[in-house]
Formats: structure tokens, C-alpha cells, sequence
């Protein structure tokens, strides 16, 4: 779980990186998207990088998910009968909501997947820059697209904070003063992360960026 | 003061089970929520109706045997006290109050709110010791422990096995307990020689009795009426970490 | 002599501790282990050894026991042996490690427990506890009990009850769970190694005897409620004190007599049952729901200042009183030592102030322990490091601040010095019957000690035990018993009987009441202070409730299930004899001593009254079946190190 959850957040902050290059001027993104399908060549062929950093993350995805989903069953089996009267949350609402969280997440890079990098339900025609693709996709009058990504993000926020504090632990952290520097840590990255992510589909909606 | 109460009602181990309904009338607020039942019992023996199982001995806070989800709360709403320790000054007159037994499958419920915690007892002969054979030891000041060291493992030893952390655990994972106690002998140097070793074992005790997997969620040590801190699952975690990359 | 000596006992021959060595006292213990027979370890495995409960005594034992090879089957009523009440103790436990290097040594702890017992004690078991106790200590540190430390990494000590060394090893307040905690995972290491055979939630209700040896026990499971023989070579006792007697007292709610009491019935006799200790700071009942009494450590009496108003019934608020209206009764009476006065001096004091009628808080049953004093020389501050978490539990149980207004306390019964009589080996009076722990008639004497109850549990598991059963399992293995031998079947069918006649009454009293009922008539006449008036007209009034017990209780549901209300009317059953056999001991001793404080016996001042010449002897009871008189049987108590001196606090 700690390990396949580390290198999603790697990608996750690797990502937001490249995202914000768009700040910068579209044809910079474009590049930098281009780069990416350059990066080991001429070691590698064309787009092979690319092609390894996802079946990467696909497995890291695939990982999570089973490791999650091997827990969830476990706890089912440990818990056969409920409590009558609903158990009290005493620990954190993150906490709570890791598996849901999850869910949802997937469910947003499904879709996420199929409108910027498919293309398929992206207005922007078939083979257009990337940079098209996003600024057409959270155009204003697609305002609600952009709420389900705000939606989503902050899923992935929720999803963050208690997670990277519950991979440091599982790591080993194992003083009550670490505990609350590791807290800090993960709620200050989730915050970074959250609005490193929602500055892009935010700027385009309201026309920073065109 | 007048309170009603819900309490889980099961034959047996095999029987159904269903939360039932009592009004208890003129209760103290003086009264220990297990004398409240008590007192209950007492009503319902007289009316010719089976009286309430629960497991309790101490009365003090410190044997453990007590346990009781109170509204959803394992050992009810105050912090860091025990069923047994609980007063009725804590509710309000009029208050309905569900009562349910721990619930995990690995603790089974034997009769209404008595559970089963032997699973306890296994994960301890997994590792739970140091091996010590009476008439070996060497003089008590052979070995210095440093304040520090030995003031954390008695935090950690404070563990009354009650089991607590399982009944509110999301995962019904046993994480705390044996954190604790992971942590109380890891810190002694007396505890060093079997120290990898303990940690495997007791976590394949644990896995094998039953118990869900932690994923640190918290709520163990909110319910924990002796406060082990959540920090003593790091520590179990880092130790496991060190002994299985050397074997 | 009396008159009641006919009426109520009669007296049989005295009893001789035959194991008991004779010489210099320093070395009986090496001669007595170097006499006892051993057991060759091949023949050990073929061995069985039945213990029953779990705590400091009997973890230690079993643990012991099964790590030098022998086969053992443990019993406890808990779910876990862990919840034995031992793990309860708080203050400490004593040890002449002499590691302060303030003069203490073996020979100055044997010599204050003697005194301490009111020479009512064997000086030869004394004697070895305090050898031994040096060797517990190393033991449960080499087992990572951690107790508490100074900043040099040694261990720390502290003075416990205003002895002038300070020998007490401790872990904050929690001194009775680590050690149980250690004995616990030794016991269970031995259990996952297959040398025992843990049967918790399993009550022992009948000793089986064969050819006159003591060969089993009957039990009945307690969830199923099968009832089962059990055999062995030998049989163990390690199950506790007996103070739920009174019905409110410190002990945990589960704790009986039961184990002992069956024993006592096949023939072991009972000694000195009336020897109670009253601890003076519990946090007194606040009504009629009560079912236990908590105790609060001895150590707050170093800071707090006992009063009680000087009028009687004066409902007014603590705060509301003028200093001059206040009576520090322990500092006025005892002014060398005030507030610091032994346990029994104490407890009784806050009983004859509340007999006045100027007791304070629910039923006038209750004294101050004011800390207002202590708070403004020593600060806030520096009282809640020093007793925070006492003031907490007090809070958590009272609802009141003991910040803002004065605790309330009051004394409860807390330890019973009386027991199974036993030898220098721990064997009753039944061969192959060995008692351990608070259940039998300890060394303690009269009266115990703080911090020498936990001493004694381990030191008769760990270190007595295993070498004195030796010397009786040498002559082992002894001819096979079978369920249908007549001795079995008989012992069965006693508690099968039982079980069906509670079950079969069906009447209209609560197994509870007639608990409370008993705890009240015990508290009354056989409490602090005891007179023949009143031990005589208990004697009655516990006759005319045992009538009633059976006629009248109702027990519900089945023997085939979990049945908590069976359980507990056995257990009560068995404290109503007891309790008429403990009336009956303290009839019988006409002197104060110790925990036993006999209103026809005191100096001119109120102060107890020893008679050495008439009453130096322990009194060992044999039972005389239900309804007729017990015989005393008298053990001789001798001198020759610590000779009898008088007690005084003023
Ligand atoms: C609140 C409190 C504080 C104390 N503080 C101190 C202190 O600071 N220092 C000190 O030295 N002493 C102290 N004492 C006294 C001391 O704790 C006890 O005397 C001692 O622990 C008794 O140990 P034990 O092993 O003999 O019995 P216990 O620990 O009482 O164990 C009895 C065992 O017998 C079992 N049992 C009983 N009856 C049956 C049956 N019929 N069938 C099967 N099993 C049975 C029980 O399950 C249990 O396992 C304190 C006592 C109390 C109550
Ligand atoms: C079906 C999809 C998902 C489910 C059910 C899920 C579930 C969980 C659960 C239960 C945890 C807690 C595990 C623990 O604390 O040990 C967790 C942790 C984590 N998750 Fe997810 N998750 C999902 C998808 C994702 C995705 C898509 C990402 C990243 C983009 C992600 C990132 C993380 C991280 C970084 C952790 C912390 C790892 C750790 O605690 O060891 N998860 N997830
Ligand atoms: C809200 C701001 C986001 C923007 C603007 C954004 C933008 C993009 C773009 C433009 C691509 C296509 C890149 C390409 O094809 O070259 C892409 C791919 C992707 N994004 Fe995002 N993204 C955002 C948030 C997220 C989040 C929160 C996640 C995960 C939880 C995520 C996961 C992915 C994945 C898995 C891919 C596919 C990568 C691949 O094909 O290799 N994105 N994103
Ligand atoms: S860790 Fe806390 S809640 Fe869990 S068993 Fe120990 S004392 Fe009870
Ligand atoms: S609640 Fe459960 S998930 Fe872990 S942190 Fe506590 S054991
Ligand atoms: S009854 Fe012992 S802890 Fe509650």
C-alpha cells in the first residue's frame, strides 16, 4: 500500500509540475507535453518513456487497488456482524473515507483520461495539441466540467492527507513528535498539491489562460 | 434519573441475536453504568426474565475484563475510561442508551454482551515474553535501562487487554494491542534477543486468529482507556520493517 | 474458661508444622531445599500438577513448575489469566536489596514483617521471604517488567507505610499489573510450548481426595457449563483472599472463597480467618447501588490532613467550616505520628469519629483528607505531579473536585492475612494439597504490611513451591484415578447436587441481597472493632440468613449455559459458612492484635491489647460439618530472634 502509494504520489506532484507549465504560454506546454514522448531518446524509441512510465503507474494503480481491496475484504471478515447504533468517527474523516476516496478517484482519471488525453469526450477535434484540449475542455460555458474536476481534486486532497501521514507511519514513524510533523507534512503537501492542481482548470474557466 | 437502555441480547453462541429494550427508573447519578445493569438485573431476575451477561471483575480500570460499545463507542463517551469506570453523571435523564458487545470475528460473542477475547491470549504466546527461566536472572542492577527507555515501556506495558481497539477499529485489526506490547519489550534491553522474532510472530498471530489489517486509521486510541498512543504502531511497523529484510 | 467455647467450638490437638527446619534461622531454607527429594527430570513429564488461578501465587507456580518439566493444568474464572486480581496492587512490593545502602538488609525485613505481623507470624517463613525476596526482583526485571527507574538507569525505590528504609520497587501505581503482567507471559510462553493446559473461565467447585491424597479437582466449565474431573498428582491453591465477604471491599467483584473453602470441607484446616486488614483511605459508598469500593494509595496520607467538623451533624460545606470548628482527630490523638499512623489505627479511628455521628457525605459514613494545606505550602503544581492521577480516578468516581473541596474517604477491607494452614513446605493439612499465595494463612501474622502481599505471592510461586512440591511429587507417580473410582463419583455428584438444588428453589430473594445482607452483619460485628456481644448476635444472625439463603434465593436460567447468577450463589453460599467460621474465630480470640482489634481488650487509653501468654498460637479450624461446632486445633508460635514488644504510635 505505502509503496504503491508513494509513486502515485510522485506522478501526482510530477504531474501538477507539468501542468502549471501552461502558465507559462501554450506552446511551452505542448513542448514539454512533446518532451515527455522525447524523453530517452535517442536511447529509447519515440514515446517509449512514456509508454514505461505508464505501465508504471498502471501498475502502481493495480497494486493499490489490490492491496486496497485485500484490506477492505479482510476487514469485512473481521467485522462480520455491524454495531446496531453507527460507530462514531474519533479519528479523522480522511481516515474514514480512504475507500470511497479511492473509488472516486479512479473513476475520475477514467474520465480524465478519456477527455485530455483520449480526447474522447474533449471538444477540441481529434489530433489537437494538448494545450487545445485543455483550454477547450474547461472553456466557461463548460463550467460544470470544471466543478467535477474541483470535485475531484479535492477527493484526491481528502485522499492525501491521511494518506502519505499513514505511509509514513507504516514506514516506521514511531514518535508522538514525529507524529504531528508527520501530519503537518502530509495536510501542507495535500494543500500544495490540491492547488497546484485546481489553478489550471480555475485560470482556464475564468480566462487567464487562452 | 430515568434512562431506557438497548442492549444486545444472545442466547448463546450460535443464537441470533436483537437488541432489546429496559426502562431503568431512579438511577443514581452516583451509579457506575455497571451497577446501573446491576440494578436492571436485579429487576429482571425478580420478574422472572433472564438477566443480562457481562463480563466484569476489577471494577477498578485495570483488569480489563469489562467491555461494552456504549452508543457506539467502545467503553462509552468518556475519554480514557473504562465501561466500569464510567459513571451515570455522564448521561442525561431521559438519555437512550444503546449497549452492544465487542464486535470482531475474532472475538465471538458467547453470551449477550460476553465476548470470547482468547485470540488475545494466542497472540501473546506467539512472542509476548521474554524468555526469562525462573532462578537465571543475574542481579536486577546488571543492566542499566535508561529513564527514558524504561518510562515509554511502561506507557506501552499500561496495555490492559481489553480489547477496546478492536471494537472501534474500522478494520477490526488488533494493531494497538500489540503494538503495545511489541513496544514495551522492544525497549528493554532484556527484550533485544527476541525481538525479531516476536514481531513476525505475533503479527502472524494476529493475522491467524482473525484480525483485519491496520491501515492507521485512528480510532483505536481514541476509544484506548489507557491512552497507548498511535505512535507505538509506527514503531511496531519499523520493527517488522528491520526483521524481515534480515531474514 | 468462657462459656462460649462450648457453646460455639471445641478444642482438638494441637497442630505441628512437621516440614518446619530447627538451627540457625539464616540457613533453614538451604537445609530445607537440600533435604526436600528431587525429582529425576525424565520422570518429571509423567507428572501432573493442577493449579488453581492465575495470579501472582499460582502464574508463578505454573510458570515455574512447567518450565522445570513438569505436566501442568491451570485453572482461572476470568477470561484471560492476565484479569487475576492481583493485577489490581498498586503501591509496591518489598525486597532487602538494601540498594539506597540505608542499612536494610534480609535480617531488618524479617524483623519489621515480624513485628509488623503483631508476632502472630512464624519467624522461619518470615525469614525466607526475605531471603527470597531479592531474587524476585531480579527475576521479573530479567522478564522486562518495567519498574520504575532513576535517571542513572538504576532502579528507583521508595518508604511505603513509614518503614525507615526504602525497600519498595514500584511501577508508577500500577505495581500489581506489571509483575502479574510478568508471571502472565511466562505462563503463557509455557502454554504455547504445550507444558500447559490453560483452562480459563473454568471454576474449581470440589477438591476430589483418593486414599487420603488430594488427586483432583471437579470443575465446571463456565460458558458451557459442563462439569468435569480433573486429575493429577498434586493440587495447588493459589486462589486469593477472601474479603468479598464483607461484599463491598477492594477486591474484584469475582473474587471467593469457593476454592479454599471445598478444601476445607474435605479436611484442610482453616486458619486464623478472622485476621482482616482494613485499609483506611478508600473512596467511601455513596449509596445503596454500591458493589465495590476503590482504593486510593496510602502515600496521599503523606500530604493530606485528616478532619472531621467538631459537632455532630453538621451538613454544612467543607469550606463553610472555621478552622476552629474542625477536629484533626489523628493529629490531636497521635500527635508523633498524626496522619501517618498504621493501617488498623487509622481505619479504626475514622469509625469511632463516624460512630459519633460526625462523619461527613452520604450516610455520614466518611472523613476528609484535605489538601487545601498542602496546596498553598507546596503549590498547585507541585501536589498534581505528586498525586494527579489519584485526584483524577477520585474525580472520575465522585464527580467532585478534590481541588476545590476536601476527598472524602473511608476505610474498606482490603486483605485477608487468614487462610488455608499450611506448613514450611506450603502443604495443608490434606497430603498433596498445596496452598499459595493470599490463600493460605500467609506469613503475614496479624496484620500485613504494605507491599509484602505481592512479595509473598511470588516468592511461594517462583522460589517455595517449586522446591518443596518436589519433595512430595518424588514419591510419585501415584496409582491412576479413574471417573468411576467411588471418592470421584462422589465428588461429582456433590456438585451436581448443588447446582440443582440453587436451581430447584426458585424463591423470592436475589442471589445479591443475601450477599449485601451478609456484608453488612460481617462489616457491623466482625469489622474494625469486634465484641463478644456483637460476634455472638452475628453468629445468630448469620445462622438465620443461611436458613433463609436456601429456602428463599432464586437463581435463574439453567447449569447448561453461562449462568453469572449460579456462579455468584455458590460463592455466597460458601461466605455464609465461612463468615460464621470467621465470628466465630474472632469470638474465640480474646485479645486485640493486628487487624484484630477486641473491644474487652484495651490498654486504659483505647489502644489495642495483645495477651502474648494466652493467644501466641495461630488458630487452625477443622471443619464439623454444617451444622455442628468447629475444632480449633492450635499452633504454637515461638520467638527466638524478635521477641513480642508492644505497638505505639502516640
Ligand atoms: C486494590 C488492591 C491493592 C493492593 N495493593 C497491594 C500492594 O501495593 N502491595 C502488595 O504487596 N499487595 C497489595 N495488595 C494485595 C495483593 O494484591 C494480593 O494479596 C495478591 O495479589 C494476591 O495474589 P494471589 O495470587 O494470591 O491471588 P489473586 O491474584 O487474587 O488470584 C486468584 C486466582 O484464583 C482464581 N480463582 C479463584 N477462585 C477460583 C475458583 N473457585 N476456581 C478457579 N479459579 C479460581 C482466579 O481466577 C485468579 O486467577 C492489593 C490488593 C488489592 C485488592
Ligand atoms: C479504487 C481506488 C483506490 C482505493 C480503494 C484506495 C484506497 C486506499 C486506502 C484504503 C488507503 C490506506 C492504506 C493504508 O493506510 O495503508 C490508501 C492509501 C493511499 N492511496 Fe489510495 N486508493 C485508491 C486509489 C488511489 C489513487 C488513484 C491514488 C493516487 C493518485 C492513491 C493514493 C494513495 C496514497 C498515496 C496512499 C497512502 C499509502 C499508504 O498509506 O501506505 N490511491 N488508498
Ligand atoms: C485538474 C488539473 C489537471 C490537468 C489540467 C490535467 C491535465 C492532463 C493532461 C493535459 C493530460 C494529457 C497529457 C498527455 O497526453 O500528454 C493528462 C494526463 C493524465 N492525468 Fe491529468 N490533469 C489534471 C489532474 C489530474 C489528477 C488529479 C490526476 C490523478 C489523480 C491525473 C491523472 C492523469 C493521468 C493518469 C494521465 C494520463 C497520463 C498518461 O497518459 O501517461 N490528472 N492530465
Ligand atoms: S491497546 Fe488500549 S484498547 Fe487495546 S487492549 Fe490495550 S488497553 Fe485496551
Ligand atoms: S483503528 Fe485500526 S486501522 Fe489501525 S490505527 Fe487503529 S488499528
Ligand atoms: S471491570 Fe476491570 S477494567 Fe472494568
Amino acid at each position: 500500500m505505502a509503496a504503491s502509494g508513494t509513486l502515485l504520489v510522485l506522478f501526482l506532484f510530477a504531474h501538477a509540475a507539468g501542468n502549471l507549465k501552461i502558465f507559462v504560454g501554450l506552446p511551452d506546454f505542448d513542448h514539454y507535453a512533446e518532451w515527455l514522448r522525447e524523453l530517452g531518446t535517442p536511447l529509447l524509441p519515440h514515446a517509449w518513456f512514456l509508454w514505461i512510465q505508464r505501465f508504471g503507474l498502471l501498475a502502481a494503480i493495480g497494486l493499490h487497488i489490490w492491496a486496497a481491496t485485500v484490506l477492505t475484504i479482510r476487514a469485512k471478515k473481521a467485522r462480520p456482524v455491524k454495531y446496531a447504533h453507527r460507530p462514531k468517527v474519533q479519528g479523522s474523516y480522511a481516515a474514514r473515507t480512504m475507500r470511497w476516496g479511492g473509488v472516486i478517484i479512479v473513476l475520475f482519471v477514467i474520465w480524465h483520461i478519456l477527455d485530455l488525453t483520449l480526447g474522447v469526450v474533449n471538444p477540441a477535434t481529434g489530433d489537437s495539441d494538448a494545450s487545445q484540449r485543455v483550454v477547450q475542455g474547461f472553456d466557461p460555458e463548460r463550467w460544470y466540467v470544471t466543478l467535477f474536476y474541483v470535485l475531484a481534486v479535492v477527493a484526491v486532497g481528502f485522499h492525501l492527507r491521511h494518506g502519505i501521514w499513514s505511509a509514513v507511519r507504516t514506514m516506521g514513524q514511531q514518535t508522538t513528535k514525529g507524529e504531528r510533523r508527520a501530519k503537518a507534512i502530509a495536510l501542507v503537501l495535500s494543500v500544495v498539491l490540491v492547488a497546484m492542481y485546481l489553478s489550471v482548470p480555475i485560470a482556464v474557466t475564468f480566462g487567464l489562460v487562452k | 434519573m430515568d434512562i431506557k437502555v438497548r442492549v444486545w441480547r444472545q442466547s448463546g453462541p450460535s443464537a441470533g441475536g436483537k437488541m432489546v429494550a429496559y426502562d431503568v427508573k431512579g438511577i443514581s447519578p452516583d451509579a457506575s453504568f455497571l451497577e446501573m445493569i446491576d440494578v436492571l438485573n436485579e429487576t429482571l431476575i425478580l420478574d422472572g426474565d433472564d438477566p443480562i451477561a457481562f463480563d466484569h471483575d476489577c471494577r477498578e480500570g485495570i483488569c480489563g475484563a469489562c467491555s461494552m460499545v456504549i452508543n457506539g463507542v467502545a467503553h462509552g463517551p468518556e475519554k480514557a475510561t473504562t465501561t466500569c469506570q464510567l459513571h451515570m453523571r455522564k448521561f442525561k435523564d431521559g438519555d437512550v442508551i444503546d449497549v452492544e458487545p465487542w464486535r470482531a470475528a475474532a472475538f465471538p460473542v458467547i453470551k449477550d454482551l460476553i465476548v470470547d477475547r482468547s485470540a488475545f491470549d494466542q497472540i501473546i504466546q506467539a512472542g509476548g515474553y521474554i524468555s526469562a527461566p525462573t532462578g537465571t536472572a543475574p542481579d536486577a542492577h546488571a543492566t542499566p535501562v535508561p529513564k527514558k527507555d524504561a518510562d515509554l515501556a511502561f506507557e506501552a506495558a499500561t496495555c490492559i487487554g481489553c480489547g477496546a481497539c478492536v471494537a472501534a477499529c474500522p478494520n477490526g485489526s488488533s494493531m494497538l494491542f500489540t503494538a503495545a506490547k511489541i513496544s514495551h519489550l522492544g525497549l528493554m534491553p532484556q527484550g533485544q534477543p527476541e525481538r525479531d522474532s516476536r514481531v513476525i510472530d505475533m503479527l502472524q498471530a494476529q493475522d491467524d486468529a482473525g484480525f483485519g489489517g491496520c491501515t492507521n486509521a485512528g480510532e483505536c486510541t481514541m476509544v484506548c482507556p489507557k491512552g497507548i498512543p498511535l505512535s507505538l504502531i509506527g514503531r511496531l511497523n519499523s520493527d517488522y520493517r528491520k526483521a524481515i529484510t534480515k531474514r | 474458661m468462657i462459656m462460649a467455647a462450648t457453646e460455639f467450638w471445641s478444642e482438638g490437638e494441637p497442630v505441628v508444622d512437621k516440614a518446619a527446619p530447627d538451627g540457625p534461622v539464616e540457613t533453614r531454607w538451604d537445609r530445607r531445599k537440600f533435604s526436600a527429594k528431587l525429582v529425576n527430570p525424565a520422570n518429571r513429564r509423567k507428572l501432573t500438577v493442577i493449579i488453581v488461578g492465575t495470579g501472582l501465587a499460582g502464574g508463578s507456580a505454573a510458570a515455574t513448575l512447567a518450565e522445570a518439566g513438569y505436566h501442568v493444568k491451570s485453572y482461572c474464572y476470568q477470561d484471560s489469566p492476565r484479569r487475576a486480581h492481583s493485577i489490581a496492587a498498586q503501591g509496591g512490593i518489598n525486597a532487602a536489596k538494601n540498594y539506597r545502602n540505608d542499612g536494610d538488609s534480609v535480617y531488618r525485613l524479617f524483623y519489621d514483617t515480624v513485628k509488623g505481623g503483631d508476632f502472630r507470624a512464624r519467624e522461619s517463613n518470615v525469614y525466607r521471604l526475605a531471603q527470597v525476596s531479592v531474587n524476585i526482583i531480579d527475576q521479573c526485571v530479567a522478564q522486562g517488567v518495567p519498574f520504575a527507574r532513576e535517571y542513572g538507569g538504576l532502579l528507583d525505590n521508595r518508604s511505603f507505610g513509614g518503614t525507615q528504609v526504602s525497600r519498595t520497587f514500584y511501577a508508577r501505581g500500577q505495581t500489581g499489573q506489571q509483575l502479574l503482567l510478568g508471571a502472565y507471559q511466562a505462563l503463557e510462553r509455557q502454554i504455547g510450548l504445550g507444558n500447559v493446559e490453560m483452562n480459563a473461565r473454568h471454576e474449581m467447585l470440589e477438591l476430589i481426595i483418593v486414599d487420603g491424597k488430594a488427586r483432583g479437582i471437579v470443575v465446571r466449565d463456565m460458558v458451557t457449563g459442563e462439569i468435569s474431573t480433573e486429575f493429577a498428582d498434586a493440587v495447588v491453591l493459589a486462589s486469593g483472599g477472601y474479603g468479598n465477604v464483607f461484599f463491598l471491599s477492594t477486591n474484584a467483584k469475582g473474587c471467593n472463597v469457593t476454592a479454599s473453602w471445598r478444601a476445607h470441607r474435605k479436611g484442610a484446616l482453616f486458619a486464623n480467618p478472622c485476621y482482616t486488614q482494613i485499609h483506611p483511605t478508600c473512596i467511601p459508598e455513596s449509596g445503596s447501588h454500591q458493589s465495590k469500593l476503590t482504593l486510593m494509595s496510602e502515600s496521599l496520607r503523606n500530604d493530606g490532613r485528616v478532619w472531621v467538623p467538631k459537632a455532630q451533624k453538621d451538613t454544612r460545606k467543607a469550606s463553610d467550616i472555621p478552622e476552629d470548628e474542625r477536629d484533626y482527630y489523628l493529629e490531636r490523638i497521635y500527635p508523633s505520628f498524626g496522619n501517618l499512623v498504621p493501617r488498623d489505627i487509622a481505619s479504626r479511628a475514622a469509625k469511632n469519629v463516624c460512630d459519633e455521628g460526625r462523619g461527613v457525605g452520604p450516610g455520614g459514613l466518611g472523613v476528609y483528607l484535605d489538601f487545601a494545606d498542602a496546596i498553598s505550602r507546596l503549590g498547585r503544581k507541585a501536589v498534581e505531579a505528586k498525586y494527579g492521577n489519584l485526584f483524577e480516578m477520585y474525580e472520575r468516581i465522585t464527580g467532585e473536585d478534590p481541588y476545590e473541596q476536601p476527598m472524602r474517604i473511608y476505610p474498606a477491607v482490603h486483605y485477608t492475612m487468614g487462610g488455608l494452614w499450611v506448613d514450611y513446605d506450603l502443604q495443608s493439612t490434606v497430603p498433596g494439597l498445596f496452598v499459595v499465595g493470599e490463600a493460605n494463612f500467609s506469613d503475614h501474622g496479624a496484620n500485613r504490611l504494605g507491599a509484602s502481599a505481592l512479595m509473598q505471592g511470588l516468592a511461594d510461586g517462583y522460589f517455595v513451591l517449586p522446591n518443596t512440591i518436589s519433595n512430595y511429587l518424588a514419591s510419585g507417580p501415584f496409582p491412576k484415578v479413574t471417573e468411576t473410582d467411588a471418592p470421584v463419583v462422589e465428588a461429582r455428584k456433590q456438585v451436581e447436587d448443588r447446582i440443582e438444588k440453587f436451581l430447584s428453589i426458585d424463591g423470592d430473594r436475589t442471589v445479591d441481597s443475601f450477599h449485601r445482607e451478609l456484608g453488612h452483619i460481617m462489616w457491623e460485628y466482625c469489622g474494625m472493632e469486634r465484641t463478644e456481644e456483637g460476634l455472638t448476635k452475628a453468629i445468630g444472625l448469620i445462622r438465620a440468613l443461611k436458613e433463609e439463603f436456601w429456602t428463599r434465593v432464586k437463581v435463574p436460567g439453567k447449569g447448561e449455559e453461562l449462568n453469572q447468577n449460579l456462579e455468584k450463589a455458590g460463592r455466597v453460599a460458601d461466605f455464609i459458612e465461612l463468615g460464621e467460621l470467621m465470628c466465630i474465630d474472632a469470638l474465640h480470640r480474646r485479645e486485640s492484635c493486628g487487624g484484630h482489634f477486641r473491644g474487652e481488650s484495651q490498654t486504659p487509653d483505647g489502644e489495642a491489647l495483645r495477651h502474648d501468654d494466652e493467644f501466641s498460637y495461630a488458630a487452625a479450624w477443622e471443619y464439623f460439618g454444617a451444622d455442628g461446632k468447629p475444632t480449633l486445633h492450635k499452633e504454637d508460635l515461638n520467638f527466638e530472634y524478635v521477641h513480642p514488644s508492644t505497638r505505639s504510635y502516640k
